[in-house]
Parts: C-alpha cells; structure tokens; sequence
C-alpha cells in the first residue's frame, strides 16, 4: 500500500515524463483494443452472413462431394430420399443441385458451377425469388463479383455449355435476371444460380441434389443414408481458420505497439535508478530496505500501465465507441479477395477482451520495470546517498 | 544501554577491498556517546568520520569489533532489522540535502511518517511542528528546485526531526552553504538537541561547525585522535 502511495506520488511528480509515457502505453491499449474488436466484429459478421447466405442451420452433402476436389462433382448426385422429400415440403431444408458447366461472356470462356436452387426456397438469403420468372429463356442469378468478372448485366444472354449426367454436351442460352450483392464470396465467384427443376432436366438429373441446405429451426433432422450432415462447426472452419491468421498477424502488430511501450518504460526505469541513485539512498536511510525500494520502482513502472488505462479510457472509449457505431470502410476492392467480409466492419468489444488487454499490459509493465529495478538491491547505500555511479 | 549511553563503539574495524588488498578506514575505534550530546566527529578528509557516521547509521557495517546503537548490534542486523533501526530512531541530515525533487516540502518531510505508517492527522500535526521548528511552514507547497540551499538543507533537518528520533546523523551539513545559512541550521540544531534533547552526532570539517560542537572527536587516518568536550561559555 505504502509503494502504490509513493509511486503513485512519484509519477504525478514526475509530470511530462510520466504522461508521454502512459501516453504511449495508452496508445497501445486503444489500438489493440480497436484491432481485436475489428477482428471479432469481422468474425460474428463473416458468421453470421456465411449462416444466413449460404449454411443455414447446417448442411447435408451427397456422400461423394468435395468441394475441393472438382473430379468428384459429377457423381456427387443423388436423388432425396422420402425423408428429405418431406422435410423440403415442410419448409426444413433446401436442395441444391451442383454440375460442372462453362459460359461465354463475350466470346470468351470461364468455367462455372451451375447451380440449381428452388426459387421458392426461404432458408437462406439467395434472392432465389427472382428465378422465379415466366417464358422460355432459362433465369439465371448472378453475384457482383461474377458479373464483374464476366462482364454481364441484368438482362444479358450469356452461352452456358454443361454436361449431362450420360455425359453429352449440350448449350443453352441464359438470361441474367438479377445481379445480386452477398458478403459471402462462396455464393458468388464463379457460380450462376438456375431454377432447380430446370437445372435437374437440364442435366437429366430428377429429383437429384448435391447439397441440403437446412433451416437454422430445424438443423440436423436425422441420419440420412448415403448423405452426411455437416454442422457449423465443419461449415465455419475456414472463418475460424482465416480470423486465426488474420490474429497471428494482428499478434505481430501487438508486439511491435507493446515493444514500443515496454521499451519507453525500461528506458525511463533505467534512466530512473541511474539518475535517482541519490532518491534510492535516501529511500533507504530514512528506513526503506532495498527490498522494498525494489517494490516502489516496480510498482512505479507497473503503475504507468495503470494511469495509461484509466487515459485510454477517456478518450479511448468514446472513440471505440463511435467506430463500433459507424463501423470501419474497407477500402473497395477488398471483396475481391475471397474473403467473407462486408463493405464496413463493425468491431465488437467485450469486457473479457479489454480486461484481458489490461491484464497482459499490466503484467508485461511489471515484469519489464521489475527486471531493471533488480539493480538496486545490489547498490551499496552509501554510494547511493552521494549519488555515486555504481 | 550501558549508563545512558546510546552509542558504544568497540574496537571498530572498517576495511574496503582495493584491488586484491584492502584499505583501512578506521581502526581500533572505541567511543560511547550518551544521549543528548552535540557532538562533532572532525577530520580533514579521508580520515573516516563519514565511515564511522555510516556505521552508526547501520548504513555500512564495520569488518571487525561492533557498533552497539540503542542496544543493537550494528553486526549482527540483518537488512529489516537495520532498515527499522533507521526508521524509527535514527534521523540523517546530507550534504546535499538529498531531498526528493518531485516533492513539495510538506511531502519531503511527511515521508519518514509513511514509512512509519502513521495515521494522517497526525502526521499533519508532526510535519506542521517540525516546519515550525524549521521555519518554513510558508513553504509547504514549494518543491527543492524553488528552495535555496539553505532552505533546503532546513527542510532536512525538519525531515530528520519529524519523527522525533533519539539520534540525528548529520554528513557535512553545511558545505553546501554560505556562512550566514550555516549558522542559521546549527543554531536550529543546536536549540533542538537543547529542547528535545535528541543526540547530534556531525561529520564535519567545517569550523563554523566546531564552534558550536559540545564535544569534538578528532579523527586522523581512521583513529581517534582526540576526544575533547568543549565547554561552552
């Protein structure tokens, strides 16, 4: 009690010394804070869109698909068994059908998945209900992303060739009905999304479907024979995964803002017991041990940490606060990356997060304002009293 | 305790390594001093009388023989057994006054009142007397750096004195200062050791010193030279 008094008095005394430096250590609070919070924010959005756009409340998969493994799409193909049959007329799940296919945007060739979905369907967010269209000409919906690649536009034809389940060739012409704006780049890069029924005639496939999707009420609806279900914990690895690198590179710039810090901190203590030998003698004649003037530096520079939390706070709060609020623009483009991310990022912060962040700024203050204030128990006092280099 | 005495110093022995060898500080010192003297220990320097004031402050411990202060053993204390000595009955004025800078004068002195961890009030009312004795309770809220050196070098006295302790171990205390200073602290120190009957014990070669000094023990090459009381007219 008595060394947080002191040091305490001692800091404030210190005046300038004392407030770059916790304004520094402030800084790194805010920043590490704001970073983890974009990382969290960008976590539970990069969720919660991936749920709603494309997994709902998990997934069953044709027992052969892969959907790295391109060889395996052309029997991953099974028609829905009477169970599955039900669910999708009571509204539990979706079926998808997936086939390999090619398209030709202005002559060119790109390769594509061609997807048949029921434009009725109202588990995820795929604005399916535009395919939902009279006439002759086959809707297709296509992402941002894709059209941009492709070129195409609402009310384009674009050639599309595929392959039916006998393995003939055959090409139709399709119609872009609407171009569509998702998060989630996995509903979007490369894929044009065509009536199912149509799809599954086009592809002589009736009744088949690669993947179903279910509603996020009903999940996993049982054991389905030739079919496996994939919950989220399969379905939003890579999230976790891509966030977890993305945190071992925020890690990196943790370290180069408390390495700053920390080292604003050690230099101050070291300039502190070589400038204040003659304060660290007198601290002992008037009855201190070193011991305990080993404790009253520590505490002085932990407590740096202290005051750079209760300043982080002030102005740290309302800032976070407000960007928690309007959220962070990525800059345009970054869509483009493959990554499930949105156009603005909102962070969240939690209690556990900034007590978290306190707790390692406070320890790592310690530990480095402890490792030079080990010099002073090997000080002679007296040497110390007339300030003598030691 | 021996007869009142507060200081019994046998056969004291101080050596410093240098190099492979040693010097000798001090050798063969044997004094006692009782309580309330106002003694001096003089000699040009290098002849030991910091070594010795150091010893008696448990600051420094001798090589061989003891320092017997307030009935311990200076040798045989261990660090917080020291560190209590000095706080609660040991005082120490510097040469250089050696004041906190980021203190203002009313936190310089309450300090040896924390480290006694005295409750606040009375460590107002302390701090408040000894600034009185000093005469500096206009400058309380004041920091060393707009202090003169004579000011300063009261306000250690004052921090020296706010505990009230049974010794008061003074280094030089009035090198730093011009003559009119220095007479002004001595005879602060001089009504004190005469009011609160505390022991003064000096280190000096300072004659302005000396002429107020009640006994002079004369140092030479670390040995009592001469031990003479001074009768005061």
């Amino acid at each position: 009690m008595l060394s947080l008094k002191l040091a305490f008095r001692n800091l404030i005394g210190a005046r300038l010394r004392t407030w770059l430096n916790v304004f520094v250590l402030s800084m790194a609070f805010v920043v590490i804070i704001w970073f983890k919070g974009v990382l969290n924010g960008w976590n539970e959005q990069a969720r919660h869109d991936t749920i709603v756009w494309q997994i709902g409340g998990g997934q069953y998969w044709q027992g052969n698909y892969d959907p790295y493994d391109p060889f395996t799409i052309d029997d991953s193909h099974a028609p829905l068994p009477d169970l599955v049959q039900k669910a999708v007329e009571q509204g539990q799940m979706t079926p998808m059908l997936i086939s390999q296919a090619s398209m030709y945007p202005q002559g060119r060739i790109q390769s594509i998945s061609l997807r048949g979905v029921d434009p009725n369907q109202k588990i995820i967010e795929l604005p399916t209900i535009y395919l939902n269209t009279e006439g002759d000409d086959i809707p297709a919906i296509i992402g941002e992303r894709t059209a941009k690649n492709s070129k195409l536009s609402v009310g384009d034809y674009v050639t599309v060739r595929w392959r039916d389940v006998n393995g003939t060739f055959d090409a139709d012409e399709v119609k872009i009905v609407h171009v569509f704006k998702t998060d989630v780049p996995t509903m979007d890069l490369g894929i044009v999304w065509i009536p199912l029924e149509k799809h599954r005639a086009m592809v002589n496939m009736p009744n088949e479907a690669t993947i179903l999707t279910t509603s996020p009420e009903s999940g996993f609806i049982g054991d389905i024979p030739g079919w496996e279900f994939k919950d989220y914990n399969f379905l939003l690895s890579e999230i976790r995964e891509m966030i977890k690198t993305k945190s071992l590179g925020g890690y990196l710039m943790f370290i180069i803002l408390m390495s700053l810090a920390m080292l604003a901190i050690f230099d101050t203590q070291v300039l502190s017991i070589f400038r204040r030998q003659k304060e660290i003698g007198t601290h002992i004649a008037l009855g201190m041990t070193q011991r305990q003037v080993v404790a009253l530096f520590t505490v002085e520079g932990a407590m740096h940490s202290i005051l750079a939390a209760i300043l982080a706070a002030i102005y740290g709060v309302p800032l976070l606060a407000l960007q928690a609020k309007i959220g962070w623009s990525l800059p345009a483009g970054t869509d483009d990356f493959g990554l499930t991310i949105a156009e603005k990022i909102y962070p969240k912060y939690s209690l556990g997060l900034v007590l978290g962040t306190t707790l390692l700024v406070l320890i790592t203050t310690t530990i480095v304002s402890y490792l030079p204030a080990r010099r002073i128990s090997k000080m002679e006092p007296t040497d110390a009293i007339r300030g003598k280099i030691q | 305790m021996q007869n009142g005495q507060l200081i019994t110093i046998q056969k004291l022995v101080k050596d410093y390594p240098v190099g492979r060898g040693h010097f000798r500080a001090l050798e063969d010192i044997n004094l006692t001093i009782g309580k309330g003297e106002f003694t001096g220990l003089v000699g040009p320097s290098g002849s030991g009388k910091t070594t010795l004031l150091n010893i008696v402050g448990s600051l420094d411990a001798p090589t061989q023989g003891d320092a017997n202060v307030l009935g311990q053993s200076i040798s045989s204390l261990n660090a917080r057994q020291s560190a209590h000595l000095r706080n609660h009955h040991l005082g120490f004025i510097f040469q250089t006054y050696n004041l906190l800078p980021v203190y203002n004068v009313f936190e310089n002195v309450e300090l040896p009142l924390l480290l006694l961890k005295m409750a606040k009030n009375e460590r107002r009312k302390l701090v408040d007397q000894a600034l009185e004795w000093v005469g500096l309770q206009d400058k309380r809220q004041s920091r060393p750096a707009q202090l003169s050196g004579g000011e300063c070098q009261r306000v250690s006295i004052a921090r020296a004195m706010v505990k009230s302790p049974k010794i008061v171990l003074a280094d030089e205390p009035t090198a730093n200062l011009d003559a009119e200073n220095s007479h002004n602290i001595l005879q602060t120190m001089e009504k004190l050791n005469k009011d609160l009957k505390t022991t003064f014990i000096f280190a000096t070669h300072d004659d302005k010193v000396i002429q107020y000094l009640h006994r002079k023990i004369t140092l030479l090459d670390g040995k009592v030279a001469k031990d003479e009381q001074i009768v005061k007219q």
